[in-house]
């Protein structure tokens, strides 16, 4: 598909090419900032997953005897906040799109490589900044919502304030992405041949650069109502804590979307090359991209069914939460029909971006129970919404972020992974998700509230599933993080296309090269002429 | 296939052209992203506004607006000797840029200080933040704008260092251009707090 590829390139890979501390954390690699981004997102992805641990493990039993309600309430604070901000907004856009926008559209780098490495500083000292707030940690939950979180006596500034920085790393690599898809595409390399991956990313990046302010300056907002006393979110100076949440979700819910687009645009890689057929729908899929980052900016008061808005408001937010399922519904049935009569091969990749169609399908329609305004007057802040959200949130996103990372490894380290092994662990990843999530549908119907340490003695069982269920998950994971490590010292070496993929990043050495190229690729067709040349 | 060397590999081949096209481009997406920053303000404000139209009349009266208003006068005299100086730029008159990049720095600072009498007479009265959402609105939304004139006056300061070390022509001036759009965002969010928080009430 494209000219000026190098099979016999002998110069060191971007990880031989220099070593040291220096050479990483003042590097302006693309790849390298990738390989920065995957280590710290997956420590906070570990620290939050075992808080996760903790509070099924508190669940177990109806009473509260492993930690105490303040605890835990600061436990499931903690853990939103650091999986939604910490690990999943920056995840696979910050660290796979990083390592693989350039690559894939045949560039030397991101247009603002010393920019792309602030913003990895950035998100450094916004995580410093966390470890502060741990001090005190706030018990508000991640969503900040007032007028608690402007009374509480835990440290809510710090944690905020952590989280404004990160949005400031966030809507740099947004708009880093944004310039560099725009102008340093490949020659040959027009629109409709950009892989979809990058058509996801560009659209996450608009999101990240204009919902990402919004929600910058709603936190400033809840610290200076803090700090100087300032009241639009207090009823008592006459403010409204509903319009808090306002601001808030008018971010929050695109950042959805910015969470869960990336792993669309994974899913969108891995089904071709293992089906060996063409993308079905190109179009289709790359322009309901953008039609689910325009439309995720009104839909965000969905979440405010019950809080009180009007009538008038909850039915036209209702209908738009309706019609944003609209373009997701064609980016799934566009999979599905790629996988038709294709020559599905099971590689580990392909496992999680099958669990993905599913899972992601299970999350996508139980949001239409919560959309629709009657039965969200019943299931609001219930273990269905916690259910429902995890399976768009693990069961698509990081099923997405697995995926391409158990796709992309050989080309970002130069290794294969072990196939069996990743099998092995996908199996216990996917048993142990269903068997922790599935039960709190039931739990959730059930009327049994999120955010609570105790609950009433008939939900147990349910409870106690749910509960063995984050083990199975945890094994799985485990298992997963062996493979990872020790591929990448006994691991073997990965030839430079080992699934024959027709799409440029392929079609360098593996590891690519510093430069990624010998000579800047000449296109000529898009990447998913499988079945034909494949 | 074609031997490079060490050197060309290595070594990022920027085109002038091409970095000023994508800096360019890239400032102007920022500018969309302090837009919407600003924008939850002014939200903000529009609600408010609609709620209590009694407290914004009351409450506008006391700010000084004849002071507001020349500060618009000098941001907006600041705004025109930014643009003076990219035009002087890019046609090579460096000497001319410097001038104006100087006159503009100034026209920032007696802005600054302009505000700064202001605050002050303010607290001289016991009006703080936390007085009214008037006032809350008044000190977030001047103090953010404020802010963005020290963030912008420490960009045209270290431009014109470099303006002054020789580093721009007329082929390559992609500093001044982005530093002088940054500084119009300023200017031009500046133009609608006036009217909002000192006229209308």
């Amino acid at each position: 598909m494209a000219t000026g590829t190098a099979a016999t390139i002998s110069e060191p890979s971007f990880l031989e090419y220099k070593s040291g501390f220096r050479s990483w954390f003042y590097t302006t690699d693309h790849k390298r900032i990738g390989i920065l981004y995957l280590v710290s997102i997956s420590i906070f992805f570990i620290i939050a997953g075992s808080i996760a641990i903790v509070m099924r493990a508190e669940l177990f039993t109806p009473e509260s005897n492993i930690v105490s309600p303040h605890t835990y309430n600061v436990l499931f604070t903690l853990h939103g906040s650091l999986m939604v901000f910490f690990f999943i907004v920056p995840g696979i856009s910050a660290s796979l799109g990083n390592f693989l926008i350039p690559l894939m559209i045949g560039a030397r780098d991101v247009a603002f490589p010393k920019l792309n490495l602030g913003s990895y500083w950035l998100y450094l000292i916004g995580a410093a900044i966390l470890l502060f707030a741990l001090l005190e940690p706030a018990d508000t939950g991640w969503t900040f919502y007032t007028p608690y979180s402007a009374k509480t006596n835990t440290n809510v500034i710090l944690l905020t304030l952590g989280i404004f920085v990160l949005g400031f790393s966030s809507i740099l690599t947004g708009l880093n992405f944004i310039v560099t898809i725009h102008k340093m595409r490949a020659p040959g390399m027009t629109w409709h041949r950009l892989p979809l991956f990058i058509w996801a990313l560009y659209s996450t990046a608009i999101l990240q650069l204009l919902a990402t302010p919004v929600v910058g300056i709603t936190l400033l907002l809840l610290i200076a109502e803090r700090t100087l006393g300032i009241g639009f979110f207090d009823p008592d100076k006459g403010g409204d804590p509903v319009l808090f949440q306002n601001f808030f979700w008018f971010y929050s819910h695109p950042a959805v979307y910015i969470m869960i687009i990336p792993a669309m645009g994974v899913i969108s890689e891995i089904l071709p090359v293992f089906s060996r057929k063409p993308i079905f729908g190109y179009k289709a899929i790359a322009y309901s991209s953008v039609a689910i980052a325009i439309i995720s900016f009104f839909v965000w008061a969905h979440h405010l069914f019950v809080a009180g808005i009007s009538e008038t408001a909850a039915i036209i937010f209702s209908f738009l939460t309706f019609l944003v399922a609209v373009p997701t519904a064609i980016k799934v049935f566009n999979w599905l029909a790629t996988l038709y009569k294709g020559s599905i091969q099971f590689h580990s990749a392909m496992l999680y971006a099958l669990s993905f169609l599913f899972l992601f399908t299970v999350g996508g329609l139980t949001g239409l129970h919560v959309g629709a305004l009657a039965a969200d007057i019943h299931l609001h802040d219930t273990y269905f919404v916690v259910a429902h959200m995890h399976y768009v949130m693990i069961g698509g996103t990081v099923m997405g972020f697995f995926g391409a990372l158990h796709f992309w490894y050989p080309k970002w380290f130069g290794k294969m992974l072990d196939d069996t092994l990743g099998k092995i662990a996908w199996f216990f990843v996917f048993i142990g998700f269903n068997v922790t999530f599935f039960p709190q549908f039931f739990l959730g119907v059930q009327g049994m509230p999120r955010r609570y340490a105790t609950y009433l003695p008939e939900f147990e069982s349910l409870m106690k599933l749910s509960t063995i269920g984050s083990w199975i998950l945890a094994i799985g994971m485990i298992i997963m993080a062996y493979n990872l490590i020790k591929s990448l010292y006994s691991g073997e070496k990965a030839p430079d296309n080992p699934y024959n993929s027709l799409s440029l990043e392929w079609q360098t050495s593996s590891p690519p090269i510093l430069e990624n190229f010998k000579e800047i690729p000449v296109v000529t067709d898009w990447s998913y002429g499988y079945g034909k040349k494949g | 296939m074609e031997q490079l060397t060490a050197d060309h590999v290595h070594v990022h081949h920027i085109d002038p052209v091409e970095e000023y096209e994508q800096s360019k481009f890239g400032m102007w997406l920022f500018l969309g992203t302090e837009i919407l920053l600003f924008g939850g303000l002014f939200a903000t404000y529009a609600i408010f506004r609609a709620k209590y139209p009694e407290m914004f009349h009351l409450d506008h009266l006391k700010l000084d607006w004849e002071l507001g208003a020349l500060n618009t006068i000098i941001l907006i005299g600041s705004s025109m000797t930014m643009a003076i100086g990219v035009t002087a730029s890019k046609k090579g008159n460096n000497k001319l840029l410097i001038i104006m990049l100087a006159i503009t720095i100034i026209c920032g600072l007696v802005f600054g200080f302009n505000k700064y009498l202001e605050y002050t007479a303010k607290f001289a009265h016991h009006i703080y933040p936390d007085t009214s959402i008037f006032f809350s609105l008044y000190f977030m939304m001047t103090g953010l704008h404020m802010l963005h004139v020290f963030i912008g006056l420490i960009v045209l300061l270290i431009i014109m260092i470099l303006a002054i070390k020789g580093r721009y022509s007329a082929s390559y001036n992609t500093h001044v251009e982005v530093g002088g759009l940054y500084w119009h965002l300023i200017d031009l969010i500046w133009i609608y707090l006036f009217p909002l928080l000192y006229l209308i009430g």
